[in-house]
Formats: structure tokens, C-alpha cells, sequence
């Protein structure tokens, strides 16, 4: 059967910006992972995504990303999008700069 | 140098127009993405994880004064005032905002340079040996063929759309600083009874699946190159594997029908072909040779050089790490590392690249080099004017007196930044180049290179140490290789066994050092050497602590 869904966000890049951008929880595009909506349940997920591809004129490459559950808001699921939370590692350019 | 044509400068301003439309087109709504981005990577415009990034050409290398403050500029306008030279001798800009893409173009286009074929399944920029025009070692200049190449690929119908990207590297030297041996088709320069001409070598490779080029011909004379090229580009074309992006690089063409059918189909094309070229080629290669002609040298004494050496121990030990031989008398080959301990490595500021081209006009008729190991040139200057020199790149942060040291670092951009990484490149070489600064002298020439995916653009392959970053279950992971070798003795090198996670590669990087140390047949032999001497047991044994292999040894 189905595997289990694992808890995601929906991230993409800005069209304009190239920055990374996630959905919150009213549909709109934040910048910060931990204002982004968790999606837990596979079909609200899957409908998100397919509405974020409805918006060519936004947004590039839309994607489910793996996120934990934290209080504070999502966190990162994997090291690759801890670094587009963040920004880069070697200069305090990207979101560390302007958080 | 070339300088560009009025035929150059309407070329790329119409090119740039067009750009500027498509990205119009996108932002409004009427391209998209999936129209956009084929459009958009033909203008060397990718997207990375945190923003776009600009990729731009710096053909074989060679850069002018004026060229490198343009970058300068590009650089402080429109991105964070900094720019990342690469190994394929190409300069990113990794904050561009989209909208202003095509004003940078236009600013680029105005210093003569641009971004065409820095992506896509096209002739990608040429590479050269950075010491091209001036090595001691060398045959000729190779630039004003890898000029020719560049006009000829630049746009070429029938190659815009190969089955994979094509990568052409150049040396006029037999010493191979180009890696040509890496590329689609390397070029290196030999002479037969006298006569100059190149060996061609084909189906070089890195990434996924590499290979060493093997050698089409030991001897091409000079005025069939262009012919002979287009042959193996066109008899690529019609076999490359369009079906599978994995088998789609000349090298799977070589390795399915094996050198001995490639050549016979590149033979029987070059044939057809060679008598269809009526020599404008020719023509216009002998007038870039006097573009490349070499500039005027001085004759004067060396008398302040020696003196400062025997003066100043800091000018003297950069010297000894920094300079390469010229040919002309007096003169020498100047590296500018930027790879200063705990930097980025390729990384330059704005302010960096002005210094460096106010250096280059002062000192070095106005010229610069870009390497593909991520360092600058100072390709002519007079070894009087080298303490002056050195005292400026001092006051500037560039004096770093590494090159060809273990911190003397390729990296790739790694997942810091590129949007195909498994993990990073840039905090290892960080950490390594902090490590080891205060034994770097002691443990002598080193080639460490480092990938963060198998892509190996950082030529993890080929370093003496390579190191490759992966992501095993949802951590960093980095392999280690050794024994590659990038010269004419061109090696792949060898996985040790398993990876190591990130706080674990400084810790196997000093096993292996110390293991390198004891083992050396005196300061002499360089870690190379005592690796082909002993073979890999001894140094593998140090690196997983097996104690008692490497007593055994
Ligand atoms: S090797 Fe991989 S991570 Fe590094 S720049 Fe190339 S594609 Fe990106």
C-alpha cells in the first residue's frame, strides 16, 4: 500500500528574487521556512502543488520538501534544505542576512 | 589579445536583444518556465538554491585590465560585490536578480565578454593552459586557435543541439596544465621533425562515469585542426546517445565502439570534409596570431629582485611558490592565489579584481590569466617590478604564498550554493587550507580537489587527494581518492573504501599526512611520488587506523 507521507512544506524559487519561498498556512508565499504551512495528510500536499504549478508567473520549480514539526514553526528535514533556509555557509549572504 | 570586431560587438548586441525580449516575455507571463529555461541556460543563466546565478565566459582564460573591471563592476552593481572564478575558467555571479540580467549582459558586452554556450548541449567555453604565451615550456601560443574554436562554435548550427555539452581544453606546451587529457577533446601541442601540431585526444571525462581521453591522433598538423575537430563533433552528433542523458557524453561513444571505430568514422568524415574548408580558416587564424602577438619586453636587470630575495624572507618564499618560469629573459610568470587560508576558494571582491587589473596595467602590459585552479595570472612581468608587486598584493590580502600546496585547493561551489550538490566543498577547503597552513611547506606540492556531487566539477578525480561530498541517508558524506593526477600523466584516482562524515575528513586527512611524513623518502619526494613508490596499502592502512597494516608496511 501507500508508503506513509512524511511531513513536508511547499517550497519553489521566486521568479524574480530566485530566493527560496514556501506556502503558508493562508496561501500566501513567505520567505521563512518557519511561517510555511506543514502539510501532514498526501492529498492536501498533492492539491498544494498542483496549485503552485498553476503559477508560472511566481514561482520555479515547486516542490514537496521534508520539514519536522517544532513548536517555532516547520524545521528543515534534510541538511539541503537547512542550507535554502539559510543561505550559504561560507559568507552571511541569503535569509541569515536579512533574518 | 583579441579584441573584439564590429562584427563581435553586433553579434552579442543582437544576441543580448533578443534576451532581454525572452526575459520580458517570462515576466510578463507569456513564456513559461519550461520555455524560459532552455532560453535562459543558452545565456549561461541558471538557477541555484538561493538565488540565480550568471555564469560568464572568460575564453581560454585570458582576460584584459579593462576586461577584469568590468567584472569589478558587474560585481558591486549587481550582485554582492563578489565573483567565484571556476575551474572551466568561467566567472559566477551568484545573486543576480532576473530583471537585471540583461543590463548586465549589455555591461559584459561592452569589455567584450558574454555568457553564450556557458550551458546547454553546445561547444562550451575553451579552456587553455594559463600560462598560454608565456610558459618557458611552451610551443606556441595555442590562444589564437582556441580564438578560432570559440568564433567557429560560437552559434554553430549544426552543433547548438548535440546530444550532451562538449568541452574542449588547449595547451601549446607539452607540460599539460589544461588538463586536456579531462575534456571531449583535448588538444596539446607537439612537434614532429620540427613542425608543430597537436595531439588529439577524445572521450576525456569527469562526473559519473570518468575516463581518461584517449589519443585520436599523436600528430594533427596544425591546418587541419578545424576540419578535424568538425569531424569529431559531427561524427559525435549523428552516434551520441540522445535516448540516455547518462550515455550521452562522447566518452560512452568511445568506450561502445572503442577508439579504433571512432577514429575510422572521424576519418572518413575529415575526409569529405577537409576539401569543403577552401582555407578562410587559415586566413583568419594567421591574423588573430598577430592579435595574440607577444607584447614588447624589457631588457633591464633583475638586480632589485635579488636584492629583495636576499632581503625579505616573506617576498622570497612567495617567490619560490608563486612564480613560474617565463621566456623571455627577466621575466616571470606571476600567480596570484586566491586561496588565502580560510577563504573561498575562486573567490574574488570587486575590490580584489580592480587591484589586480591596476597590477596588471602597472606591471603586466595589461593582461590576466584566469586559472582552472582558481587562481589569478600575471602572465608577463619583469622581475624587477616583482618586489613593488608583491608589497601592493601584500597591502591587499593577495600575497598568499601557497600555489601548488596543500591549501592551493580546487572547490566547487557544493551545495553552499549549486542546486545538483549532495553536500559542500567550500568549508572543507576552508578547513583543510587552516589545518594544514603551518605544515603546508614541510609537506610540499599537493594537489587536494574537492566536488560536492559527481558532476566533479571540482576534478575530485584528478587530485592527488580528491574528495567527494555525498549524502549517505541524509548526511554529509565525503570520499576520498588518491592518486589523480591532472598533467600529461594524466591518472585517475583511486577510492580509498568508505566515506567520512564531515568533522571526520581533518582528523583522516592528518592520519594521512603523518602516514605521507614518515614514510617519504626525504623532504625531495612529494606525496605523489611516495603514493606511486609504496602504492595505496600503506596510506589507506593510516587512513582507517589499521594500525598493524601500516606497521606492516
Ligand atoms: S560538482 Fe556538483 S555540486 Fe559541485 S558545482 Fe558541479 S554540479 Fe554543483
Amino acid at each position: 500500500m501507500s508508503r506513509q507521507f512524511t511531513p513536508s512544506v511547499l517550497t519553489a524559487n521566486d521568479l524574480l528574487e530566485g530566493d527560496v519561498i514556501y506556502l503558508d498556512p493562508a496561501d500566501r508565499w513567505v520567505r521563512e521556512l518557519d511561517r510555511a504551512r506543514l502539510f501532514t495528510d498526501a492529498r492536501a500536499a498533492a492539491e498544494a502543488l498542483d496549485m503552485a504549478e498553476g503559477q508560472q508567473d511566481r514561482l520555479v520549480g515547486a516542490y514537496l520538501a521534508p520539514a519536522i514539526a517544532a513548536p517555532e514553526g516547520p524545521q528543515p528535514g534534510h541538511f539541503r534544505e537547512a542550507f535554502r533556509a539559510q543561505g550559504p555557509s561560507n559568507y552571511a549572504h541569503g535569509k541569515q542576512a536579512q533574518a | 589579445m583579441y579584441t573584439y570586431t564590429e562584427f563581435d560587438h553586433d553579434f552579442l548586441a543582437t544576441r543580448n536583444a533578443q534576451f532581454r525580449a525572452q526575459v520580458e516575455r517570462r515576466l510578463s507571463g507569456a513564456l513559461t518556465e519550461d520555455e524560459f529555461k532552455p532560453l535562459r541556460l543558452m545565456n549561461g543563466l541558471y538557477l541555484q538554491l538561493h538565488a540565480y546565478m550568471l555564469r560568464v565566459a572568460i575564453p581560454y582564460g585570458t582576460l584584459s585590465s579593462a576586461q577584469m573591471r568590468k567584472l569589478a563592476d558587474v560585481a558591486d552593481r549587481w550582485d554582492k560585490g563578489y565573483g567565484h572564478f571556476t575551474t572551466r575558467q568561467n566567472i559566477q555571479f551568484n545573486w543576480p536578480r532576473l530583471r537585471d540580467v540583461p543590463d548586465m549582459l549589455d555591461a559584459l558586452a561592452e569589455a567584450g565578454l558574454h555568457a553564450i554556450q556557458t550551458s546547454g548541449n553546445c561547444v562550451r567555453n575553451v579552456t587553455a593552459d594559463h600560462f598560454a604565451g608565456a610558459a618557458a615550456d611552451e610551443i606556441a601560443d595555442p590562444r589564437p586557435v582556441a580564438e578560432l574554436l570559440r568564433q567557429w562554435s560560437t552559434d554553430h548550427p549544426e552543433f547548438q543541439f548535440l546530444p550532451r555539452k562538449f568541452k574542449i581544453a588547449i595547451t601549446g606546451s607539452p607540460r599539460d596544465r589544461a588538463a586536456t587529457r579531462a575534456h571531449d577533446i583535448g588538444l596539446r601541442m607537439v612537434t614532429q621533425q620540427g613542425v608543430p601540431g597537436f595531439e588529439v585526444s577524445v572521450g576525456g571525462g569527469l562526473g559519473r562515469t570518468p575516463f581518461i581521453g584517449q589519443v585520436l591522433t599523436p600528430f594533427l598538423p596544425e591546418a587541419d585542426l578545424l576540419p578535424y575537430v568538425e569531424a569529431i563533433l559531427s561524427a559525435y552528433n549523428s552516434y551520441g546517445r540522445r535516448d540516455n542523458k547518462y550515455k550521452a557524453r562522447i566518452k560512452i561513444m568511445v568506450q561502445e565502439l572503442g577508439v579504433d571505430e571512432v577514429r575510422a568514422r572521424v576519418d572518413r568524415r575529415f575526409n569529405a570534409l577537409r576539401a569543403e574548408w577552401k582555407g578562410a580558416d587559415r586566413a583568419i587564424l594567421r591574423d588573430l596570431q598577430a592579435e595574440f602577438a607577444p607584447p614588447a619586453f624589457r631588457t633591464t636587470n633583475t638586480g632589485a629582485y635579488d636584492d629583495a630575495r636576499q632581503n625579505d624572507p616573506v617576498f622570497r618564499s612567495w617567490t619560490e611558490t608563486n612564480l613560474h618560469p617565463h621566456r623571455a629573459a627577466g621575466y616571470a610568470i606571476v600567480t596570484v592565489s586566491l586561496k588565502a587560508h580560510g577563504a573561498t576558494p575562486g573567490d574574488a571582491t570587486a575590490t580584489q579584481m580592480r587591484t589586480l587589473a591596476d597590477l596588471a596595467e602597472s606591471y603586466g602590459h595589461s593582461e590576466l590569466r584566469i586559472s582552472h585552479e582558481q587562481n589569478v595570472i600575471l602572465p608577463h612581468v619583469h622581475k624587477s617590478d616583482l618586489p613593488a608587486l608583491h608589497a601592493r598584493l601584500r597591502a591587499e590580502g593577495l600575497a598568499t604564498a601557497n600555489i601548488g600546496l596543500i591549501s592551493d585547493i580546487i572547490a566547487c561551489p557544493g551545495m553552499d550554493y549549486c542546486a545538483l550538490a549532495t553536500a559542500r566543498s567550500i568549508p572543507v577547503a576552508q578547513d583543510i587550507a587552516q589545518h594544514f597552513a603551518a605544515r603546508e611547506l614541510d609537506i610540499g606540492a599537493m594537489k587536494i580537489k574537492i566536488s560536492g556531487c559527481i558532476n566533479a566539477c571540482g576534478h575530485h578525480h584528478l587530485g592527488h587527494i580528491g574528495i567527494l561530498g555525498l549524502d549517505r541517508a541524509g548526511v554529509e558524506n565525503y570520499q576520498i581518492t588518491l592518486g589523480g593526477d591532472a598533467t600529461e600523466a594524466a591518472a585517475l584516482g583511486q577510492r580509498t573504501g568508505p566515506g567520512f562524515a564531515h568533522d571526520q575528513v581533518i582528523p583522516a586527512l592528518d592520519r594521512l599526512m603523518n602516514a605521507y611524513l614518515a614514510l617519504r623518502d626525504g623532504p625531495s619526494e612529494t606525496f605523489i611520488d611516495t603514493l606511486r613508490r609504496l602504492g595505496h596499502a600503506p596510506f589507506k592502512a593510516a587512513l582507517y587506523e589499521r594500525d598493524e597494516d601500516a606497521r606492516a608496511a
